[in-house]
């Protein structure tokens, strides 16, 4: 009479209500989430949801013990496990928050979504290894689907291969994002045939695991479908270049949405369902809404088009490029009255976003307009440059939209790209037939000067060659962006 | 509604909907599609400066498996099950608490600047 999954349904009103608030929360607090001044209104609330939801089933767990049978030493053992495990994992999650660089964010939110998606995983699995082993268990002769229902069968089963993917998937992401890892090949893993390979034998599993395999034979199915589903994920994410890894981020957090979901389903329970797929259909909308910003399509991203090579991509020489020095730049900045600074992933590398901040404050300061053109894929990951700004204390009005400041680049006598590339390639409309050809692009080159802080001339992401540097109007400024940016501000106090 | 399916089903070893009323993956399909349209629906329009704490936060809440962790860590479903399901709190735990925490530490360095122009 022991079994690890109870019906939610199983409890009382006031229960029920409790799980029907927490998921109201969530719909609300991440309704705000979505709007600045209400965001943090909105986190806050979907974190009390939360913290509702784990309360709750602590209580009903532990305390009435309704879903356990009568068994009070398991009900009493089963306590500090649950408060061991929450304390655990509360405090590396305090740490990992609380030491972050606002710079790590992206493959920091990678790992932790590796995190959601193997608790979804290790959940399934307990739920398989009690059915093995508990008080009541499968029968030798018995499938899953006979013993448990084939809706439970199905819903283990997809639960294990979507958890198992966004596992490694995520921390394959988090390799490539920490820049741990850049090979996109590792013999024959990644490569489409052995992924088609892996998934039809992952679904085949869950099939036979659910719904043929008898007795002991269904667990091992399972296991065997944890192992390939893992590679699966390592497979499907390896061949990303990782320009696109916030696109795979949060499509895996997509996955892990659904994964909850399909807990849900394994445990009967309707908040799982609820805020699993909650984050399923919003982590689709956001992957869509970045796929947007960087101008590809959700397969171009999945099935590499380009960047698909270890690196080194197209010779990228250029003539006639014009280099500068802080010393150069100086007076042509005093001399300037509008200003406009496109930063980007260099930038955030090389964590030069306080120094950035320093300069714009200092042309300010003698009267000089200073606006922030931000690209919506700068930074690490698509809206990273507006959060690492406002690390800075760069004041928001002062950052524009791709749209709303490519008008201004006329009037501006400078322009000082910080580590950006392939975000201001004139390319995207000179070229049909290059890769990033329609791409929205900041229109850097109506101003009149154009500065290029930029360690060297190599190819952004994209691996393709930017006339811009070419230009008449273009001044590299070749260095690291901090050195760079501190160099500038030493020189401007100088004058 | 059949408030004992589960346990019914453990005691007659098959899920039987005889009693006339409607299955829970019924009534969970609905609540998914239902749950489904409300996360299309609500993330429709975002600025682009919310898209890193918007997924960070996203990122947090499916962390709601942690419930379903806490259902699993009895010790008489056996030691491995049991080990498997405080693993579940764990990891899940990392990914709720770390999740929220650091969308806050970001959107408050927002909230510190006056709230002005858009984006």
């Amino acid at each position: 009479m022991i079994t690890p999954t109870i019906a939610a349904m199983d409890t009382t009103l006031i229960e029920q209500l409790v799980y029907m608030a927490s998921a109201f929360f969530f719909v609300t607090g991440l309704k705000k989430l979505t709007k600045v001044k209400t965001a943090r209104a909105g986190n806050r609330m979907a974190s009390i949801a939360m913290l509702v939801a784990v309360l709750m089933t602590v209580y009903l767990v532990a305390f009435k013990g309704q879903f356990h049978g009568d068994s009070v030493e398991a009900i009493k053992a089963s306590i500090p496990w649950m408060v061991g495990g929450l304390v655990v994992g509360g405090l590396i999650g305090i740490f990992l928050a609380k030491k972050v660089e606002m710079t790590e964010m992206p493959e920091l939110v990678a790992f932790f979504n590796g995190m959601g998606g193997a608790s979804s995983l290790f959940v399934a699995l307990a739920t398989v290894v009690a059915f093995g082993s508990g008080a009541v268990s499968i029968g030798s002769e018995q499938t899953l689907s006979a013993f448990k229902g084939g809706d439970i069968s199905l819903s283990i089963g997809l639960s294990i291969l979507i958890g198992s993917v966004t596992l490694t998937g995520s921390l394959v992401a988090y390799a490539k994002l920490s820049g741990k890892m850049w090979k996109n090949r590792f013999g024959p893993v990644g490569t489409p045939g052995l992924n088609i390979l892996l998934a039809v034998a992952a679904i085949g599993l869950v099939v036979f695991g659910g719904f043929l395999a008898t007795g002991a034979m269904s667990t091992t199915a399972f296991l065997i479908l944890t192992a390939v589903a893992l590679f699966l994920g390592v497979g499907l994410v390896v061949p990303i270049g990782g320009a696109d890894m916030p696109v795979v981020i949060s499509l895996l957090n997509s996955y892990s949405g659904i994964a909850a979901a399909m807990t849900g389903f394994i445990l009967q329970n309707n908040l799982l369902i609820v805020a699993g797929m909650l984050v399923g259909a919003a982590g689709l909308i956001l992957t869509q809404i970045m796929c947007k910003a960087m101008n590809r399509s959700l397969s171009n991203v999945l099935f590499a088009k380009f960047g698909e090579d270890d690196g080194e991509k197209g010779d990228t020489e250029y003539k006639g490029v014009t280099s500068t020095s802080a010393e150069e730049l100086a007076p042509l900045l005093e001399a300037a009255s509008k200003v406009i600074i496109v930063p980007g992933y260099g930038l955030a590398v090389a964590q030069a976003q306080h120094k950035c901040r320093e300069l714009g404050d200092l042309l300010e300061a003698t009267g000089i307009d200073v606006s922030y053109g931000i690209h919506p894929v700068a930074g690490r990951m698509p809206g990273h440059m507006n959060v690492l700004l406002a690390e800075a204390d760069v004041a928001y009005e002062k950052l524009f939209d791709l749209d709303q400041i490519n008008g201004e680049f006329k009037n501006a006598e400078i322009v000082i790209v910080i580590g950006a590339n392939d975000v201001c390639n004139p390319e995207a409309y000179d070229n049909p037939a290059s890769p990033i050809a329609g791409m929205p692009v900041l229109d850097v080159w109506d101003a009149q000067t154009v500065i290029v802080i930029k360690r060297s001339l190599s190819a952004g992401y994209a691996g393709i060659k930017n006339p811009l540097f070419e230009r008449d109007n273009c001044l590299m400024f070749f260095g690291d962006a901090k050195q760079a940016l501190e160099d500038m501000v030493t020189e401007f106090k100088d004058l | 509604m059949n408030m004992n399916l589960w346990i019914a089903a453990l005691e007659t070893s098959e899920a039987s909907a005889s009693s006339g009323t409607l299955p829970f993956y019924l009534i969970g399909l609905w609540i998914l599609i239902l749950a489904s349209f409300t996360g299309l629906e609500i993330i429709s329009k975002v600025p682009p400066t919310l898209h890193t704490p918007l997924m960070s936060g996203a990122n947090a809440i499916s962390g709601i498996t942690v419930v379903g962790a806490l259902y699993c860590v009895f010790s008489d479903v056996g030691t491995m099950a049991q080990v498997l399901g405080f693993l579940a709190i764990v990891l899940a735990t990392v990914n709720v608490v770390g999740g929220f925490m650091v969308t806050d530490r970001m959107l408050a360095m927002f909230g510190s600047k006056k709230k002005g122009g858009k984006s």
